[in-house]
């Protein structure tokens, strides 16, 4: 699906790997023929475990303002815990697609007027063999199945790319069982 | 070739292709994965160069200029504090007219401690004797290291390329990273017109007498003063040679082509924002939505702060009703310098003519978020509103 604009803001833990994804998509994203693309961390005092968040902008023109997201298209929340501690869904646009690792089913959240996908991509992370905790490839997939924005093989060359000789077949392989694995709600 | 990297990356990468050959460095926020990076690219046996750890920017920039003195390429980058532990050396490396390339990765200065972003680091060590020069974005900080390399050793003048902390250091974009014999074929491999050698021993930098003096060849030899206005000197002149380095680089790659200051919409503005880095950028989108409504807003982003091109900015400048400079440092008791630099360039131009009028806005301190709310009210309030208080700063994103 083609975008003049999007905005998705990337929300995840200390060493979870949320930059990471981001930019895995950000990559991809280049490669789809978006010349506009800036990734831009939001930095605190940040360590393991602690609450990040990460902007991607993409755009059919140079992005211009590095400011962090204020009202994202998309969120990506790499643990569902989150969402009980932060605003995530701060500024998401009605209609805005939010992205879920969870174990919860779709059943479990009421968030009016969004798109709601959730995947266990913990457990099906470690299904593809990765150890438990490496979430940011099978992100991706889930990511993949509700935006319907990218190429899915295109995703699939920049993971294994990313994770060259640090278990990119499991990555990539989490990313495709998470893709099959992500149950995506209607408005 | 276009790769998605972070802007720590694209400045190894530009001083890997400039084919240093030697790089002493102290890890300090934002600047760490610069250094991080250029000691893989070194460990990995891709750049022919000695990787010096040090335990303090002092040393960083004093194994520079020795290395530099005995003829080699050297580079360093930091930070802040960092760049404040330098500052004896870095009077020095001006000084003994070392052609040393430095990036500072723009951070707050403690107290208190800050890690985040402005200008104050290196706009306070602007009158050090360097060339400084403040860029966008990541395709201007690979393409800025390699150009200050070639103007550094034309005018045997030091060199700071300053970009953002996080704002672009941390940050991924794309840019291109150029082959390494187009690199090859703009940047030669550096020839010091003088160097330490020990088969022809030299004092370099002693104790220099007030007046002139002859020395032990016999030779008239210049006291303090003439080097120092040689210094100024040659400043003005690297003007032009920043300029004619800008226009072969813009004829090998295609990119760039000021090296003075890029300008965004201002032929019939009205109103020009001025600023510097990334946030300048960022005015753009700014100045759209003035013009969307029906206010000729134009922006200025200047790259080159010193030497600083004052006939060609106040040029530029003159001819608008207002001139809006938003900065993200501060003459402490006074006004931001680059506020005041621009005062003083549209002062001498043109005695006669009528001159717009300057307001400086301070913003973005320690990292304070610049939202483009903030900087659109801002803008327009400026450009709206009579002028009560020109002397008086505005300060955008204040809480207090």
């Amino acid at each position: 699906m083609e975008h003049e604009h999007l905005e998705i803001r990337w929300h995840g833990r200390g060493g979870q790997g949320a930059i990471t994804a981001a930019k895995i998509v950000a990559k991809a994203t280049f490669e789809s023929g978006y010349p506009g693309v800036a990734m831009v961390p939001t930095f605190g005092t940040e360590r393991r475990g602690a609450p990040v968040f990460t902007s991607l902008k993409v755009s059919k023109t140079k992005i211009y303002d590095l400011s962090p997201i204020s009202r994202p298209d998309i969120i990506v929340v790499l643990d569902h815990l989150l969402l009980e501690e932060t605003d995530i869904l701060h500024g998401l646009k009605p209609g805005g697609i939010l992205v879920i690792n969870t174990p919860k089913p779709l059943e479990a959240y009421n968030f009016d007027g969004t798109r709601l996908a959730v995947a266990d991509v913990t457990a099906v992370s470690c299904r593809a063999g990765l150890p438990e905790g490496m979430v940011n490839a099978g992100i991706i997939g889930s990511f993949a199945r509700a935006t319907d924005f990218l190429d899915f093989a295109l995703l699939i060359r920049n993971i294994e790319e990313e994770f060259q000789g640090r278990r990119a077949s499991e990555n990539a392989q989490a990313a495709r069982l998470c893709y099959e694995n992500t149950t995506v709600m209607g408005y | 070739m276009h790769i998605i990297e972070s802007g720590n990356v694209a400045a190894a990468l530009g001083v890997k292709l400039s084919r240093a050959q030697v790089i002493a460095a102290y890890p300090i926020t934002p600047q760490t994965p610069l250094t991080e990076k250029l000691s893989e690219i070194v460990e990995a046996g891709e750049l022919d160069a000695q990787y010096i750890p040090v335990e303090s920017e002092h040393s960083a920039l004093a194994v520079c200029i020795a290395a530099s003195s005995a003829g080699a390429r050297a580079f360093t980058a930091t930070s802040a504090n960092g760049l404040l532990y330098m500052h004896e050396q870095i009077h020095w490396a001006a000084g003994a007219r070392l052609p040393i390339v430095m990036c500072v990765v723009n951070r707050g200065v403690g107290a208190p401690w800050t890690v985040w972003n402005d200008h104050q680091d290196s706009i306070s060590q602007r009158d050090t004797g360097w060339i400084q020069i403040y860029v966008n974005d990541h395709q201007q900080i690979i393409d800025t290291v390699i150009k200050s390399f070639r103007l550094a050793e034309e005018v045997m003048i030091p060199i700071m390329v300053c970009y953002d902390g996080y704002l672009l250091s941390h940050t991924y974009m794309p840019f291109d990273v150029p082959e390494q014999d187009r690199v090859d074929a703009f940047l030669p491999p550096y020839k010091a017109p003088y160097a330490l050698d020990p088969e022809n021993p030299a004092n370099l930098n002693t104790v220099t007498l007030p007046d002139i003096r002859f020395d032990a060849q016999g030779r008239l030899a210049h006291g303090y003063m003439e080097i120092r206005y040689l210094l100024q000197e040659d400043m003005r002149k690297a003007l032009d040679a920043a300029s004619s380095i800008e226009r072969q680089f813009f004829e090998m790659f295609g990119r760039g082509g000021d090296a003075f200051f890029e300008l965004y919409c201002c032929e019939d503005a009205d109103y020009i924002a001025v600023s510097m880095g990334s946030l300048s950028y960022h005015l753009r989108d700014v100045a759209d939505l003035l013009r969307a409504s029906g206010i000729r807003v134009g922006v200025m982003s200047v790259h080159l702060y010193r030497p600083f091109p004052a006939s060609m900015i106040a040029q530029a400048l003159v001819h608008a009703r207002r001139i809006i400079v938003f900065e993200k440092a501060l003459s402490y008791g006074y006004e931001g310098a680059l506020c005041s630099d621009i005062k003083s360039a549209l002062f001498h131009h043109g005695h006669n003519q009528a001159r717009p009028e300057v307001l400086g806005h301070v913003l973005g301190l320690g990292g304070r978020e610049i939202r483009t709310e903030d900087l659109h009210e801002a803008l327009k309030h400026s450009c709206t509103t009579p002028v009560a208080h020109p002397d008086e700063i505005g300060w955008i994103g204040l809480k207090i």
